[in-house]
């Protein structure tokens, strides 16, 4: 192909490329290309092609057909936890989070009294890791010396955050919330002030309430917004590690597959193998999110 | 996994770190062989990485260099980080001479045949003793180990609690259950319980099991010989659920730390701990106060027999080009000389070599050397007699359920055996 389009090229005259057009081009695409392969391609398939064998990251390779993901599903009592787990973090930080962070934006863009202020002090944990949010997690709900229980002052039956395994998650979830409002905020933020006001205008002279204007006119303008936030949910959900680790290490009701993971591989007797069945499990989880987003996008872009 | 009970200098500053060690163990395997230099110099791969303990090991190899003019150098990798990549590092260019764990843990490397065999140089060691040399040797009978320091786990208490309350030193079971039952009673957590890291509970279940079924049976359950679901294992979670209403509510909640704090508050009556674990919760005045007794009798077969008592020490590569070198540094680090200047540094552990002298010794350090010395059979722990996968992926969790779920034994257990055989098949 490149070839013919080559010769075409000099044929047809100055709006074709050239071949030293085409080279540059052939530099320029080529090496992303190989780097994706490379960095992205390549360690996926290559996880794939180890989940189904029994390495321990020295000997050599046994195959071992479906074992690992047969026990992944019978066997490994972690496992359905830390899938539920990621679920329940996408579906808070989608239906929970994220709108509070729109409606956060909304009052913001409103223009309330001291809003630069708020604005400030919403934004402010973004700067931290959620690693760091962890450990201000622990300092608020430790049983016995978390803040938390010290306003409570139940000395007798004080409740145990992060310790009781049906309770802790949504105390990550909550702290994980904390951080990613403010993300969202600021991004609906910028987006709101960059909707046209005439817009909204209009709205209100062809008598739309201000709930109408803000759902049918103002939302469907910040689409691309809309989007990226979408995008940022799902990935901070899929992706969330460091928050449970820096508090138990992901165990006791705060599994999640990322940290399984890293436990089954990074370790000094490694399971890689089975590690990756676990990494593939997150691929085919984190696969549906993102078909889902391309089909969407493709088809917004068909119908404008 | 980061939660050796050597591991036992975690703070929550090291919980951070640990993260961030986290994040960048990709980059660890690098770093750890990332030690180049000139053939004629030693190099010791050092997890010492907290500041009292690298600091009186530097002194230890300063010793060495001044004594026998020889090249020594350290690379010192964090605890967590450097227990994380052993196996990467064993496999790629590791250091001569490096520190480990007695046990399991090593033998399970010199299976593998990464381990240099030190069999002549034990032929010339002296003051060890029989226990610490059955530590120090490999499934194929043959020494790869040179043992260190080490500290005995015990109940930990303090005098004058006991003294207030006229409590005794119990030596069985029962007496022990009597005993956490009146400090009930007097308004005390009899036993102050944190495992939100994973490992310290391990101690306990390992006491129950060698006091009630004896220490030959915790070796081969450890060493996947035996059921999970057999009535023996079944009897000493069934101990420990008796014992479950005097410990600490919320233990899954709390960490070691803040369990040795109740201890030293007064909040809390008895602890299982190791030696070093307790003291650095207590002020330098209280720490007169702090006191051990060795965990109770169950069964009188078994009497007070076995000590827990992980051993730290030090191996010879199979891969290092400079054995002799590496030979005579481990025949220094043998010696009692070279251990009393480690523990000058670090008085939170006891010397293995019982030719070191012990008149530097504060008063807990000479019961602990009474207590393992008195020992039959020193065992290591959890984490350390058994594969590490095993015991991180599996016990952990196995024992924080237990401690939420007390009751339900048979699932727990089965749950337990139908993991370990695919772990245990593995190898």
């Amino acid at each position: 192909m490149p070839l013919t389009t080559a010769r075409r090229a000099k044929r047809r005259g100055p709006r074709r490329f050239t071949s030293r057009d085409l080279a540059v081009i052939g530099v320029l695409l080529g090496i992303p290309v190989l780097l994706d392969l490379a960095l992205v391609w390549g360690p996926t398939l290559a996880s794939i092609g180890l989940s189904f064998t029994s390495w321990d990251g020295i000997g050599d390779l046994h195959w071992v057909g479906f074992d690992n993901y047969r026990n992944l599903f019978t066997e490994y009592p972690p496992f359905w936890p830390a899938v539920r787990n990621n679920l329940l973090w996408v579906a808070f930080l989608g239906l929970v989070a994220t709108p509070f962070g729109l409606l956060l934006a909304v009052l913001l863009d409103k223009g309330v009294r001291f809003s630069r202020f708020y604005q400030s002090t919403l934004y402010m944990p973004v700067v931290l890791s959620l690693a760091i949010v962890g450990f201000i997690a622990q300092l608020v709900f430790s049983r016995d010396q978390g803040a938390l229980n010290a306003i409570l002052g139940d000395k007798s039956h004080p409740v145990d955050w992060i310790g009781d395994p049906d309770l802790n998650i949504w105390m990550v979830l909550l702290a994980a919330a904390w951080r990613h409002t403010g993300y969202v905020m600021i991004l609906y933020l910028a987006g709101l002030k960059s909707v046209d006001p005439s817009l909204k205008e209009a709205a209100a002279i062809d008598g739309a309430s201000e709930t109408q204007s803000f759902f049918r006119v103002v939302l469907p303008t910040l689409r691309p917004v809309n989007v990226i936030v979408g995008v940022i949910t799902v990935i901070e959900a899929l992706r969330a590690f460091d928050i449970v680790y820096a508090i138990n290490h992901g165990r006791n009701g705060l599994e999640l597959l990322s940290v399984l993971v890293t436990d089954n591989i990074i370790g000094e007797a490694s399971r890689i193998g089975f590690g990756s069945a676990i990494a593939v499990v997150l691929l085919t989880v984190s696969l549906g999110f993102i078909v889902t987003y391309l089909v969407q996008e493709l088809r917004g872009e068909k119908k404008g | 996994m980061a939660q050796s009970p050597s591991g036992h200098r975690i703070s929550r500053r090291m919980l951070l770190r640990g993260t961030a060690i986290e994040a960048g163990a990709v980059t660890l395997p690098a770093l750890l062989t990332a030690c180049g230099g000139p053939g004629n110099e030693v190099k010791i791969g050092s997890n010492a990485s907290d500041a009292v303990p690298r600091k009186a090991f530097a002194e230890v190899f300063a010793a060495y260099k001044k004594k026998t003019d020889k090249k020594v150098k350290v690379n010192t990798v964090n605890h967590e980080a450097f227990q994380e990549g052993i196996n990467r590092y064993l496999k790629g260019t590791p250091d001569d001479v490096f520190m480990w764990f007695a046990g399991y843990r090593m033998q399970f490397f010199a299976e593998q045949g990464q381990l240099a065999e030190i069999g002549d140089l034990w032929k010339g060691f002296s003051g060890f003793s029989d226990a610490l040399k059955k530590q120090s040797t490999g499934k194929d009978g043959k020494q790869y180990f040179v043992p260190y320091y080490y500290y005995p786990w015990a109940v930990f208490y303090r005098k004058s609690v006991f003294e207030q309350h006229g409590y005794e030193i119990p030596k069985t079971f029962d007496a022990f259950r009597t005993l956490a039952k009146r400090m009930d009673k007097d308004g005390l957590d009899a036993i102050a319980f944190g495992d939100k890291d994973g490992w310290p509970a391990m101690g306990t279940f390992d006491y129950l099991n060698m006091r009630a079924n004896g220490y030959d049976f915790h070796v081969s359950l450890m060493g996947g010989k035996e059921s999970w679901t057999d009535p023996r294992v079944k009897h000493v979670f069934d101990l420990w659920r008796g014992l479950m209403p005097y410990h600490q509510q919320g233990a899954n909640g709390r960490t070691w730390q803040e369990a040795a704090q109740s201890l030293a508050q007064k909040k809390s009556g008895m602890a299982v701990f190791g030696l070093p674990h307790p003291g650095q919760q207590f002020s330098a005045a209280d720490r007169e106060d702090l006191d051990f007794f060795p965990f109770p009798e169950i069964d009188s077969a078994y009497g007070q027999d076995a000590v827990e008592a992980p051993i730290d020490g030090f191996l010879l590569a199979k891969k290092s080009k400079r054995q002799k070198e590496g030979k005579e540094l481990l025949k220094y680090l043998a010696t009692p000389a070279a251990e009393e200047i480690y523990l000058k540094r670090d008085p939170n552990n006891i010397a293995c070599n019982d030719k070191a002298a012990t008149s530097g010794y504060n008063a807990l350090q000479k019961k602990a050397v009474e207590l393992v010395s008195g020992a039959k059979q020193i065992s290591q722990f959890m984490d350390r007699d058994t594969r590490p996968d095993f015991a991180s992926q599996v016990m952990i969790r196995a024992i924080q359920q237990f401690i939420n779920k007390p009751n339900d034994i048979d699932t727990l257990t089965k749950d337990i055996e139908s993991q370990k055989k695919t772990i245990f098949a593995d190898s």
